[in-house]
């Protein structure tokens, strides 16, 4: 750590001061889990240690189902640990502390409250006397340059306003370390990008109270412009699987090379914890370990289609592609990793590259195409070709969806097992390997099974 | 900045002189509380030794009765609200209260009105032997078993749905749980609670004849009200009079809606969760005039802040000392000590119950009443289709007209809220008159009144229906049977099973005030479950009342768990597009 605090020193520029090293934040051995149908635990977060220095900003970065935002709310006394302890300026943290204030993705405004009530609804547990309390909220709505809007009703106020809400309600109880669950996600990317600077000029100008950062996003660009340092963290259950520290000076620039560089090197790192958990989980721990990313087929079909042609002519860095498809980290690797899966295209360091299969799936015609997606789904994907065996076993070729939901969930947290059969569902359909009727909840075999030979 | 320029352009001081506003709300804040006044000390006057009271069937008694009775139906209502916090509360946050308390909810609900008031109203008569407080408050305890019940299950409702960001928001500002309950979850269940009290004052409405004019076997008193008036009117079969009766209650819907329900629905709006804009926002002339009035706002300023004052103060409970941790018994432990606490309980009531009704009631009578039960099983199931058949295509057509249905659609919520119990002499009038069979022609009585409710919320339903899919089916020329097939009836189908729920309620608890009705001393008996508890409850014949509730409570219960909640269910999942 010295070190590297040596290495920003030189590079830095900005007025802020290099993190001081005082920990606003710490966490030991962290774990969490939840309690399976079966009463075992299933862990969510497994082994986090890190700690928050004063005067960074600390992103957290992984893709849906890591537990980041379970991590958050731990960071922010909302959820307890199952084990492990949090440190708020060096003592336990039981509950929500008076110094630590979250920005919420929903904003999680209250609707019967006008803009002034919210941001003042911050400080009621304070308990501060009225005036001092009004200046405090009118000092809070300047900086975030809400003025003029004190009496409006959120339901009046665009997102971005709203969100401004969330933020000056955070910044009246002047807390000392501020959390951001996906603070831009829900906003359209104009309006993220003009947040994003607005927050980032009042941090580097140090206008805000706040002295350290944790944000948790998605959005591997908006990470490494705003965050001193990125924890990554891989999935089932969430680990730090890598450290980055980002050296640059603000205002960052995007065309930056040294931007681009780090950009590329968390893609490469989510990149290798997506193949390494897949081939470990076929191997290690039977086939429904891995949960199947929910991606319908149209989606995987119009990826393919895309990287197949030129520019890309088969092969494309995911940084590059995400840019001009405009998709989240989330989005991105749920398709990398089920093309992967199905082996019509291979991920590889930070990027993705078609397989002759694939190639061939681009060529084809639509009967072909499903032909082949069958082939690829019986033998690549085990949930689909294990829903398929039982059908085919049984008498009826009949079988209700909660057998099926009750052997994933015996592996996966029900949000994972509802997402994978959810998946599987679509592109059996899509392959006809059998149909499914959401009304009785029964999958069914379609017509003969004289294709089953696989 | 901003106040400073507000005094300099000269709004805020001048706006405290009075204006015609302030006089106009001066005058009704002065005339309510004068009017609440003297009907509240007619309440306390002492009882006459007569307690077959002197109603006068003279059109000018009515404004006076009409007050009486809206005083009490105002005075359960407060009564019903008070109930609804302090049960929903402890239902929603602990897991094991609620165990015990929403399946007894559910039981109350389903008691039909008069069986809490047979039981109960010779003990409020004996609390004050002396003076008209006695059956006063056993008519108010009778409206208020009438209101309720709907309301503590949707306060419940929004305290276990209230969102989770929220919540996590005001936990990491460190709200007290009193500020939790008051700044966030009280907010949130307002627009629900506020629709289900205008309900409540409706079903309180339709009992207002059986809670007024009390007669459990020799018991027999008449308060003074719109009720004891139409109660005597049918027994010296005066239609003149009954029309007066329904005139003067007219009006006092239409004010107390005016003057009460109109103002907190426009003032509840705010608290609408969904982050749209509205399409409608509802208006109400006598909150913007209480806004406007300046003086009025600077009168009531204070309270208003008092008001939020107390809500937003912490008045967090004292952490729990550190020695008394170790003595909090683990879960399991108290689990167990609850439920078996409640098991006690409840075998020590069964064993009560079967021994009062034991040496009185027989298997034959179980069967009787089973057998009543199933006739008025019938009635409901056969009314509730015919309504469907006649409402659903009526409702559908108003609600595909927009410019209509902003007209009937009040209309029919009117007709909701009018006590259709009222034209029940009417309609007596004319079975006598034409010596129609009472066992059928009595049957649709019980549902005259809360038909409306399949009707609004089929015109609801078909409002809001999308108009890409009205065009889509158009534009495939989609029409006749095919039309209401695949389109119009999967559309409207949640909003219809709402609406049925609500009538088929209402049907079962009307059944006892319309399966057996008077007109002068002419009795029409149409048999089935209602006409045996009204029967019994003359008679004074306890065993055989709580028999024929227990029998209904079963009846209905059953109903809704094997018919319309499978239907809920079945509509909330196949219906979404989500």
């Amino acid at each position: 750590m010295p070190s590297q605090n040596a290495e920003r020193g030189l590079i830095e520029r900005r007025s802020r001061a290099a993190p001081s090293g005082d920990r606003v934040l710490e966490m030991r051995e962290v774990h969490k889990g939840f309690a399976k149908p079966s009463g075992e635990p299933l862990p969510v977060l497994a082994d986090i240690n890190l700690a928050i220095a004063e005067g960074e900003i600390l992103g957290l970065l992984g893709r849906s189902g890591s537990g980041k935002s379970t991590l958050l709310r731990i960071a922010g006394g909302l959820i307890k640990p199952s084990s492990g302890t949090v440190l708020y300026r060096g003592k336990p943290l039981l509950e929500p502390a008076a110094g630590i204030a979250v920005v919420f993705q929903s904003f999680a405004l209250f609707p019967w409250l006008t803009v002034e009530e919210n941001v003042e609804a911050g400080l009621d547990a304070i308990g501060l006397a009225k005036a001092e309390a009004r200046r405090r909220t009118q000092s809070a709505i300047e900086l975030i340059g809400l003025d003029g809007f004190q009496s409006a009703y959120p339901r009046e106020l665009s997102g971005g306003m709203r969100q401004r809400v969330g933020f000056a309600r955070a910044m009246v109880v002047e807390p000392v370390l501020l959390l951001m669950d996906e603070p831009f996600s829900a906003l359209d990317v104009l309006t993220a990008e003009s947040l994003r600077t607005d927050f980032m000029d009042l941090w580097i100008e140090r206008q805000l109270p706040t002295k350290s950062v944790l944000i948790v996003t998605h959005n591997i660009d908006e990470a490494v412009m705003m965050c001193d340092r990125i924890l990554v963290l891989s999935s089932n259950p969430g680990r730090i699987a890598a450290e980055i520290p980002v050296p640059l000076a603000h205002p960052r620039d995007r065309q930056d090379s040294e931007f681009r560089r780090i950009v590329d090197e968390i893609y490469s790192i989510l990149t290798s914890r997506t193949t390494e958990s897949l081939s470990a989980g076929n191997h290690a721990r039977g086939p429904f370990a891995h949960p199947l990313p929910l991606v319908t087929v149209n989606r995987l079909m119009g990826f393919i289609d895309t990287l197949a042609q030129a520019p890309y002519n088969g092969q494309a860095e995911l940084a590059e592609i995400a840019e001009a498809f405009s998709l989240d980290v989330g989005a991105l690797f749920a398709i990398a990793e089920a093309l992967h899966m199905l082996e019509f295209a291979e991920l590889k360091e930070s990027a993705i590259k078609i397989t002759a299969a694939g190639r061939l799936l681009t060529q084809s015609d639509t009967e072909e195409r499903k032909r082949l997606f069958r082939e690829h789904l019986l033998r690549f994907v085990p949930l689909a070709a294990h829903i398929h065996h039982v059908l085919s076993e049984r008498e009826d070729h009949r079988a209700p969806r909660e057998r099926f939901e009750l052997e994933l969930e015996d592996h996966l947290n029900p949000g994972d097992a509802e997402k994978s059969l959810l998946a599987a569902i679509g592109w059996g359909r899509y392959a006809e390997l059998f149909e499914y009727d959401d009304d009785a909840r029964i999958f069914a075999l379609i017509g003969s099974n004289s294709e089953s030979a696989l | 900045m901003e106040q400073h320029a507000e005094v300099l352009i000269g709004r805020t001081w001048p706006q405290r002189v009075p204006g015609w506003r302030d006089l106009i709300a001066i005058a009704l804040v002065i005339a309510i509380v004068v009017l609440l006044g003297s009907g509240a000390r007619q309440m306390i006057a002492p009882l006459v030794a007569s307690r077959g009271a002197t109603i006068s069937l003279s059109p000018a008694a009515l404004p006076n009765y009409a007050l009486r009775t809206t005083l009490r139906m105002l005075a359960a209502l407060l009564a019903s609200l008070i109930f609804t916090f302090l049960y929903a509360t402890p239902a929603a946050k602990s897991r094991r209260a609620e165990t015990v308390l929403i399946p007894l909810l559910d039981v109350l609900q389903s008691v039909p009105v008069l069986g809490y008031l047979s039981f109960t109203v010779v003990f409020f008569v004996s609390l004050f032997p002396r003076s008209w407080l006695g059956p006063e408050l056993a008519a108010i305890f009778a409206i208020f078993t009438a209101q309720a019940w709907n309301m503590t299950f949707s306060l419940y409702q929004s305290l276990i749905t209230t969102p989770t960001d929220l919540i996590e928001a005001s936990r990491s500002f460190r709200f007290s749980g009193w500020q939790r309950f008051w700044c966030l979850e009280v907010p949130f269940a307002m627009p629900g609670l506020i629709w289900n009290m205008m309900m409540s004052m409706s079903g309180g409405w339709f009992f207002v004849v059986a809670s007024e004019a009390i007669s459990v076997g020799a018991f027999q008193v008449a308060l003074p009200g719109i009720g004891s008036y139409v109660a005597l009117a049918i027994q010296q079969r005066s239609l003149a009079a009954i029309g007066w009766a329904i005139i003067a209650m007219t009006v006092a819907i239409l004010i107390y809606d005016q003057l009460l329900f109109r103002p907190l629905v426009a003032w509840a709006d705010k608290f609408r969760f969904e982050q749209t804009a509205a399409q409608v926002v509802p208006r109400s002339w006598v909150l913007d005039l209480f806004r406007q009035a300046p003086l009025m706002k600077f009168v009531t300023a204070p309270l208003g802040s008092g008001v939020q004052a107390a809500a937003r103060a912490r008045l967090a409970l004292p952490r729990r000392p550190a020695w008394l941790v170790p003595l909090i018994p683990s879960r399991p432990i108290a689990d167990v000590a609850w439920y078996g606490m409640a098991a006690a309980l409840i075998a020590y009531a069964t064993t009560r119950l079967v021994q009062f009704a034991r040496p009185e009631l027989t298997w034959a009578d179980v069967k009787i009443a089973t057998d009543n039960g199933l006739l008025t099983l019938a009635r409901v199931v056969i009314l509730i289709i015919l309504a469907t058949m006649v409402w659903v295509p009526i409702g559908v057509a108003v609600g595909l007209r927009p410019r209509v249905a902003s007209k009937v659609q009040p209309v029919a919520q009117f007709l909701a809220a009018f006590p259709a119990n009222l034209l029940f002499p009417v309609a007596v009038y004319v079975i006598v008159t034409f010596r129609l069979a009472p066992k059928i022609w009595l049957s649709p009585l019980m549902i005259l009144g809360t038909q409306w409710y399949i009707l609004f919320n089929v015109i609801a339903g078909a409002s809001a229906f999308p108009g890409d899919l009205r065009e889509a089916a158009a534009s495939f020329r989609i029409r006749g049977w095919r039309w209401w097939r695949e389109v119009m009836l999967p559309g409207i189908f949640p909003y219809y099973v709402t609406g049925a729920i609500t009538a088929s309620g209402g049907a079962w608890n009307a059944s006892i005030v319309s399966e057996a009705v008077y007109w002068g001393s002419t009795r029409i008996n149409g048999g089935g479950l209602g006409a045996y508890i009204a029967q019994m409850t003359e008679a004074g014949d306890y065993p055989r009342i709580a028999l024929g509730i227990a029998v209904m409570s079963v009846f209905v219960i059953s109903m809704n768990r094997l018919i319309w909640r499978p239907f809920y269910a079945f509509a909330e999942r196949r219906t979404r597009l989500d």
